[in-house]
């Protein structure tokens, strides 16, 4: 009985006190003006020390808050464009670009090259359908080349892709068949694609390392939507060379840009943190971490990109203003081909 | 404190009156305080999330109601949430009742591990259980040959996975405290095992299924990342559709529309389940879990008749079994995959735990330490407050104005299982910079993260809780007035002594549902501090089969660390505690 009342009692005082494990020692998040914020996406990631030596060097303290990726951190700086959730934004790629400015969440720059007179470009990277060397070697099978490669009957059940609805990359390459086959053309490629034993996954990840048989999971397909900067990942240890490749004629550029938040408490701040992230340390430090190129064009790249993560000549582009147009409309009729 | 001279209840003296103002008061704040919790933390933010797609320039529109129900799209989602959580749940309760059987009436060698093993899944982070059954399923995987992968049935079976434990645990709690007497009498009296089973102990048993059923539909009826990992689009839910509409499309119109179809459908549940539940609510004899639970033994016990219920058992101990060993693929296969590195095998995925390689910002170990923290908080949390609900839901007052506010409370506290974590999680957003006009930002706040998960947990205690405190004799309470206790002296020493014996499974549920958070969790800006199935998603999402691998190895942790903590918790009841009753 005792244990039982000195139990309740535990949890009552606990409760009472208000004392909490998780927010006890923590400074409350102020915009003071030595605080920045800075809201990116899931993915973002830099190599240790970096932000810390910023740190140091600015004065400034830098709260990072990953409240999403893709839509979702774009329509939650939206919904709190009246009280913004930070000072700085950064991974608003070029699928939502046009929304973030027209909603106008992001302060205008005069920084030359911004998009929309606002956002920053920090990085990108283009998103290919990549191949499983080894199993087209040991098939005696030649490799696709082309988008229209994939829908012949000799690759009939070979690829998979992420849901477009779903998933940024995804997204990125029902834009680059619409920027290869045009309006009229995209759909009909799509219904040549599903009739050809095309696979949909959920996400880039589900895709990649469940139904890819050159991922890692040892899956069935040996052909699927990735990234450029895919292969170095895929040297054996010990070996010499990736046993994927990215195929360059089906890229789609991804660009991921920065800006201020309009009515950010802490610009200066934000600002300085703008010009951190493009100076050539954090820009050559982007590959590493972030596993897209830097825009930086006096940034050094790792020797595995150079030799194994080409860049497409001549991607695919479709404007960010024809993508906020017409985005909603393309994932209906996407979705009404492809799933059904 | 106490008033030892003897009084009837309803002729107070002057001593009791001050008592009885206390109990007042007590009851007062047991309703204001759970109240006042959800509306500022739950039915706040999503009023004003579904404001935001009903109010366009400050004119109500409800236009959208027309032309989301316009679309056969609509119709078909909806459907497909039913029949997704009607089967998901029938199975669960169909396997779970067995479960329940042979884990909390029988005692046998590993029967703690086990209790604990069944419940890992319910933890599991959604991506995870998504790769460790999809990599069974795929074409070419062990289970290959069944051909499941993107089907209907795949959704429907992780959807038992993620809830069998919901059941076993829920009708378990009741099931092994039910006094063995009353169907030992039936069989006495000539009943065939199978019919006392029918007629003395299901009834006992219906409002804890009843229960456990209304828990399993909604978190069913709101699975997210399962069925888009498992099914995709095709077989898209009410949930996936407004996580869709609000994050991709940003049409907040069809969102609040379909927000509140799910809050319809879920009320609908909820009524359904607390008639089926009040029906059949009764007193019942409880007695102490030793008394009622026997050996689970193989061979029928010497000097035990033929026909005496020992087949019964050997069924629902077959199907237990079978129903372990299947929850145990996915998760063998998730250490198995966990395992595989580079080059062979070996735990170098483990070793790089400790780093923070693949680009987190801290190590799975600091995060495991900040989920742990968190899980520590939201428990705290959801014990004082459903544990509060449960004892006021547990009255039944004698006016039926009484009985209906008591059961619409009680509904209350189950929406948040029900509501979709988008609109919660958006609606935290657009409610928690200062909240009440207070100077805080919630929003960025560490505090919000363990308040969300609380928000989920309260309605889990409340259903482990409440059947317990329902199932107490009215005439123990009577007894002790009549022997002289005061309202407040009643309360602690029946109620609340009886009470703390479900609360080690309580603590457990809430504590594994806290740990596994990834809904309205996800959505809100988490500084710096992410918990561990936040890191495993992060992990999972980057390219690089190190980040994968590091991914499926915290997953592990996770597993092992809900198992450890649900086993130690149920270590809190241990029989010893308060052997009087």
């Amino acid at each position: 009985m005792a244990r039982i009342h000195s139990l309740i009692a535990v949890v009552g005082i606990a409760a009472l006190a208000g004392c909490s494990a998780i927010g006890s020692d923590d400074p409350a998040p102020s915009a003071s003006a030595g605080t920045v914020t800075l809201v990116t996406h899931d993915s973002f990631a830099l190599s240790d020390g970096l932000l810390d030596a910023f740190e140091e060097e600015s004065g400034l303290t830098v709260e990072v808050v990953q409240p999403g990726d893709g839509g979702a951190l774009v329509n939650q700086l939206v919904l709190t464009k009246d009280a913004p959730l930070g000072d700085l934004v950064f991974g608003i790629d070029n699928s939502f670009a046009s929304r973030a400015v027209d909603e106008g969440v992001v302060a205008p720059t005069d920084l030359p090259d911004a998009y929309g007179g606002a956002l920053v470009p920090v990085d990108y990277g283009d998103v290919c359908v990549n191949v499983d060397h080894a199993w087209f070697a040991e098939k005696g099978l030649a490799e696709p080349v082309t988008l229209e490669d994939l829908t012949k009957p000799e690759y009939k059940d070979l690829l998979v892709v992420p849901n477009a609805v779903t998933s940024s990359p995804g997204l990125s390459f029902l834009l680059a068949t619409v920027g290869a086959f045009g309006e009229d053309g995209w759909v009909d490629y799509w219904t040549a694609l599903k009739d050809n034993g095309l696979k949909v996954a959920d996400g880039w990840s589900d895709a990649y390392f469940t139904d890819f048989s050159g991922g890692g999971g040892g899956g069935p397909r040996p052909i699927v939507l990735s990234y450029a900067s895919s292969p170095p990942s895929t040297v054996p240890e010990g070996g010499t060379e990736p046993t994927t490749g990215a195929l360059l004629g089906t890229c789609f550029r991804q660009t991921e840009y920065a800006g201020v938040l309009e009515g950010a408490a802490n610009p200066d701040g934000a600002q300085e943190l703008l010009d951190f992230l493009l100076s050539d340390e954090v820009q050559e430090d982007i590959p590493v971490s972030m596993y897209m190129y830097p825009v930086s064009r006096t940034a050094t790249l790792p020797e595995a990109w150079t030799a194994f993560a080409p860049l497409a000549t001549d991607p695919f582009e479709v404007s960010p203003e024809e993508i906020s147009r017409n985005r909603e409309a393309w994932l209906a009729v996407w979705s009404e081909t492809v799933i059904g | 404190m106490a008033v030892l001279t003897p009084t009837r209840p309803d002729a107070p003296t002057p001593v009791a009156a001050s008592g009885r103002a206390c109990v007042v008061a007590f009851w007062v704040v047991a309703v204001t305080v759970p109240l006042a919790f959800l509306g500022v933390f739950f039915a706040w933010p999503v009023a004003v999330m579904i404001a935001k797609g009903f109010v366009v320039d400050g004119q109500l529109d409800l236009g959208g109601f027309a032309d989301v129900f316009s679309r056969p799209r609509t119709w078909r989602i909806i459907g497909l949430t039913l029949a997704q959580a009607t089967l998901g749940t029938v199975l669960s309760v169909l396997l779970g009742v067995p479960g329940a059987y042979v884990l909390y009436r029988h005692s046998f060698r590993g029967r703690s591990l086990v209790r604990a093993f069944v419940t890992v899944p319910f933890v599991l982070p959604t991506v995870v259980v998504g790769v460790a059954f999809r990599s069974l399923l795929v074409e070419g995987g062990p289970l290959g040959f069944l051909h499941l992968d993107g089907t209907f049935a795949a959704i429907v079976a992780a959807l038992v996975f993620f809830n069998y434990a919901v059941v076993v645990r829920a009708v378990g709690g009741l099931w092994e405290r039910l006094d063995p007497r009353a169907e030992q009498a039936a069989r006495a009296l000539g009943a065939s095992p199978w019919r006392a089973f029918r007629t003395v102990t299901l009834p006992a048993l219906t409002p804890a299924i009843a229960s456990a059923a209304s828990l399993a539909f909604l978190f069913c009826a709101t699975a997210f990342g399962t069925v888009l990992v498992l099914g995709g689009l095709r077989f898209g839910t009410i949930e996936t559709e407004i996580w869709i509409q609000t994050t991709q499309f940003l049409d907040l119109r069809a969102a609040a529309v379909l927000s509140v179809v799910q809050l319809v459908v879920v009320a609908g549940t909820l009524i359904v389940a607390g008639r089926a539940r009040s029906r059949r609510e009764r007193a019942l004899g409880l007695t102490l879990p030793a008394a009622s639970v026997r050996p689970l033994r193989r061979r029928r016990p010497a000097g035990m008749p033929p026909g005496d219920g020992h087949a019964l058992t050997l069924v629902a101990t077959a199907v237990t079994a079978g129903v372990v060993l299947l929850l145990a693929l996915p998760l063998v296969n998730l250490v198995v995959r966990s395992l595989r590195t580079a080059d062979g095998w070996g735990v170098d995925h483990y070793i790089a735990l400790g780093t923070t390689e693949g680009g987190l910002t801290v190590t799975v170990w600091q995060a495991t330490l900040n989920s742990l923290r968190v899980a520590l908080d939201a428990t705290v949390l959801a014990l004082v407050v459903g544990g509060l609900v449960a004892l006021v839901v547990s009255r039944r007052p004698r006016r039926t104005v009484g009985r209906r506010a008591v059961a619409g409370l009680d509904a209350l506290f189950m929406l948040p299982l029900g509501v979709s974590a988008v609109t919660v999680g958006f609606g935290f957003l657009l409610s928690m910079h200062h909240p009440l006009g207070l100077p805080v930002d919630l929003r960025t706040s560490p505090l919000l993260v363990p308040i969300a998960q609380a928000v989920v947990a309260v309605p889990l205690v409340v259903r482990v809780v409440l059947p317990v405190l329902r199932a107490i004799d009215p005439r123990l309470r009577e007894a002790a007035a009549t022997l002289g206790a005061a309202p407040g002296r009643v309360l602690r020493t029946v109620d609340l002594s009886i009470a703390a014996r479900s609360l080690g499974l309580a603590v457990g549920f809430a504590f594994a549902a806290s740990l596994g958070e990834f809904g309205a969790t996800s959505f809100l800006a988490r500084p710096d501090r992410p918990t561990l199935p936040v890191v495993i998603f992060r992990l999972i999402g980057r390219p690089g089969p190190e980040s994968y691998g590091m991914a499926l190895a915290a997953s592990v942790v996770l597993a092992v660390l809900t198992a450890g903590i649900v086993a130690a918790c149920e270590r809190l009841r241990a029989p010893g505690a308060g052997g009087e009753w």
